[in-house]
């Protein structure tokens, strides 16, 4: 089957300082990969790149079929509305209103007419959980795993193919992560979705990935729990052995 | 590629059926949802939705299929779905589910009363506001007091990297500035006052204008602008990494430790600003009246001192120590003041820049007032 992203030979640096080299990656389509690695090792730098916030310096980046380096400014905008992304603390426009965050991608990307749009936006809340009185809040009445929800939310107003979630359940309580993880598992299942994660929080990569993706070196490694617990890397080791690692995954 | 959605009605022996086929999804929505607006139930009876021939659906077809079935079924239909593929039954049903009623927008409240709350809450904003910075004030000024008393309290490092920041960093601009100010005020009164043929008094016009407001306020205006604002910035910044509270859990005082050598080093710093805008704008004036009036640079030095007294100049110099109080206390205060967020940061700042200036200038008022009386 095709991979919704496929990533080769991908290298990233800023000035001298290389953060990614020769790294391949395949997204299949209907998973949840999840991406961990040590701070800094650039997980948030795959993603960025991924989705076209920066630049590869060398390496092709295909999302669904299409290079995003020879795409230009139009296919470009055409390929976005094909992905939703869930930025760390949910990146609301501060100053809209829930429901009205919903409809940002819906008014710029399609023809929908505005009773639609709003009759969407009231599925897609409703969707992810908030309470009946969240959409006419405004982001800064919300509390953390309100306005994440209310992140992916709007990332799947035009009910796209992937969804890429930063962090997505850092900061909040072991109730609400646990809440959070069920809740993308609900999706994927009803809407189809392809989930790339990039995450810290063992639980959920335990709870609600398919395959998990790690960075080391430069590049990545991808495998399922079974297939890192295996291989010899120090950091590797350390990440999927160690006591927190071992309470999350009940070994 | 997918057949672009459609469907069709038809009335059959055993019923009312509408057929969806191909792809209703966000991009067909539009279409989709025009023509489903315009569909009108055929009377009473038995009736369902055939989706076996539909082939891709999302949440804003399947949101549609809801919908239709809904306002079909009210319109006295006794309408079901038939023929739901496996893959697309999930997500129909999730939809179904999340078909919650919930309110999109805020009540609009009275647009008369909106009024009268928002002048009633700007008021009373404004008298809260003057009681907490006069509060402020006296707290400034009582550590201030216990400060000197014991001077050794005082932070030296941190009063000197002010000076640098607030006086001497903003000697190119106050300088350029003034000397413009200069220039034009030469050229204004140059061209009134040949009409009388008093271009000489261009340099009274000069040596008064400049000494006792212009050059005191340009400085103190900009300065507010430059470093009130940085006062803002810096210690709103620090509110919302909570380092005011680490302080103050250190058992530190935050206005001893910043609001005091803010306070002092624009206190030093302003009336050497001050006095430095003086003489770029007369330097300005001297230059002007030099190449349009022809006046030399003695003449106009010999007419400056007729036109001036050493109280002209300290009217204009005593003013700045007042004026550099008020600029480094509403900076501080706007900055104490910022609450959690860096939007609130942003917010503050811009308060703190419009008020400093604003209360610089009804002071400055007050001193005309106050200098009148008193016959200066």
């Amino acid at each position: 089957m095709e991979p919704v992203v496929r990533v080769r030979g991908l290298r990233t640096q800023f000035g001298a300082q290389v953060i990614l080299d020769g790294l391949d990656l395949d997204v299949v389509q209907g998973e949840v990969l999840g991406v961990v690695g040590g701070s800094g090792s650039g997980k948030s730098v795959l993603l960025r790149t991924i989705i076209g916030l920066n630049r590869q310096t060398a390496g092709t980046i295909e999302v669904l079929g299409r290079d995003t380096a020879t795409l230009g400014r139009e296919g470009m905008k055409a390929l976005r509305t094909h992905w939703g992304v869930l930025f760390q603390d949910g990146a609301l426009f501060s100053s809209l209103t829930v429901a009205e965050n919903v409809q940002v991608p819906m008014k710029e990307h399609s023809d929908l007419a505005p009773a639609l749009r709003d009759e969407l936006a009231r599925i897609k809340i409703n969707l992810v959980g908030l309470p009946p009185d969240a959409a006419s809040k405004y982001p800064s009445e919300l509390s953390g795993g309100m306005r994440k929800r209310a992140g992916l939310a709007r990332a799947l107003a035009l009910d796209p193919e992937i969804v890429f979630l930063d962090e997505p359940t850092a900061g909040l309580d072991p109730i609400g992560a646990s809440d959070f993880d069920s809740l993308i598992l609900n999706l994927r299942q009803s809407l189809g979705l392809t989930v790339f994660m990039v995450t810290h929080d063992l639980d959920s990569l335990h709870a609600i990935c398919d395959r998990i993706a790690v960075l080391i070196d430069k590049k990545i490694v991808v495998g399922t729990l079974d297939d890192h617990l295996r291989n010899p890397h120090p950091w590797v080791q350390a990440y999927f052995r160690g006591p927190r690692a071992r309470a999350a995954l009940g070994m | 590629m997918t057949d672009p959605g459609g469907f069709e009605t038809a009335q059959h022996p055993d019923g009312w059926v509408l057929a969806a086929r191909g792809d209703w999804s966000v991009e067909t929505a539009p279409g989709l949802d025009e023509r489903l607006r315009l569909l009108v139930a055929p009377g009473a009876g038995p009736a369902w939705i055939d989706l076996s021939a539909l082939e891709r659906l999302d949440s804003a077809g399947a949101w549609l299929l809801h919908r239709t079935r809904q306002s079909l079924a009210a319109a006295g239909l006794d309408i079901a779905f038939a023929g739901v593929r496996p893959e697309h039954e999930g997500l129909l049903n999730r939809v179904i589910e999340a078909d919650k009623p919930m309110a999109m927008a805020r009540a609009r409240p009275n647009a008369l009363l909106d009024l009268l709350r928002h002048v009633g809450e700007g008021t009373l904003t404004v008298l809260v506001e003057a009681r907490d910075l006069l509060g402020f004030f006296g707290l400034t000024v009582l550590v201030a007091a216990r400060t000197l008393v014991r001077p050794g309290r005082l932070r030296f490092t941190s009063l000197v990297n002010h000076m640098e920041q607030v006086g001497l960093n903003a000697m190119p601009i106050v300088g350029l500035l003034s000397f413009l100010i200069g220039v034009v005020l030469a050229y204004q009164g140059a061209d009134q006052l040949r009409r009388f043929g008093a271009e000489l008094f261009t340099v009274n016009l000069l040596g008064v204008s400049i000494l006792r407001e212009l050059g005191i306020l340009i400085a103190a205006i900009i300065i507010a602008g430059r470093s009130g604002s940085a006062f803002t910035a810096q210690i709103g910044t620090m509110k919302v990494n909570q380092e005011v509270d680490a302080l103050q859990a250190l058992g530190l005082d935050p206005i001893e430790l910043l609001v005091l050598p803010r306070a002092f080093a624009l206190i030093l710093t302003l009336p050497l600003i001050t006095f430095f805008a003086n003489l770029m704008g007369l330097f300005g004036g001297a230059l002007m009246s030099l190449f349009v009036l022809d006046i030399s640079l003695g003449q106009f030095l010999r007419q400056l001192q007729e036109a001036v007294t050493t109280t002209t100049f300290w009217v204009g110099m005593v003013k700045a120590p007042v004026f550099a109080f008020i600029i480094a206390l509403v900076g501080c205060y706007c900055g104490l003041k910022v609450k959690g967020n860096a939007e609130s940061v942003g917010r503050m700042t811009t308060q703190s820049v419009v008020e400093s200036i604003f209360l610089v200038i009804v002071t400055d008022a007050g001193f005309s007032i106050l200098f009148s009386y008193l016959e200066i």
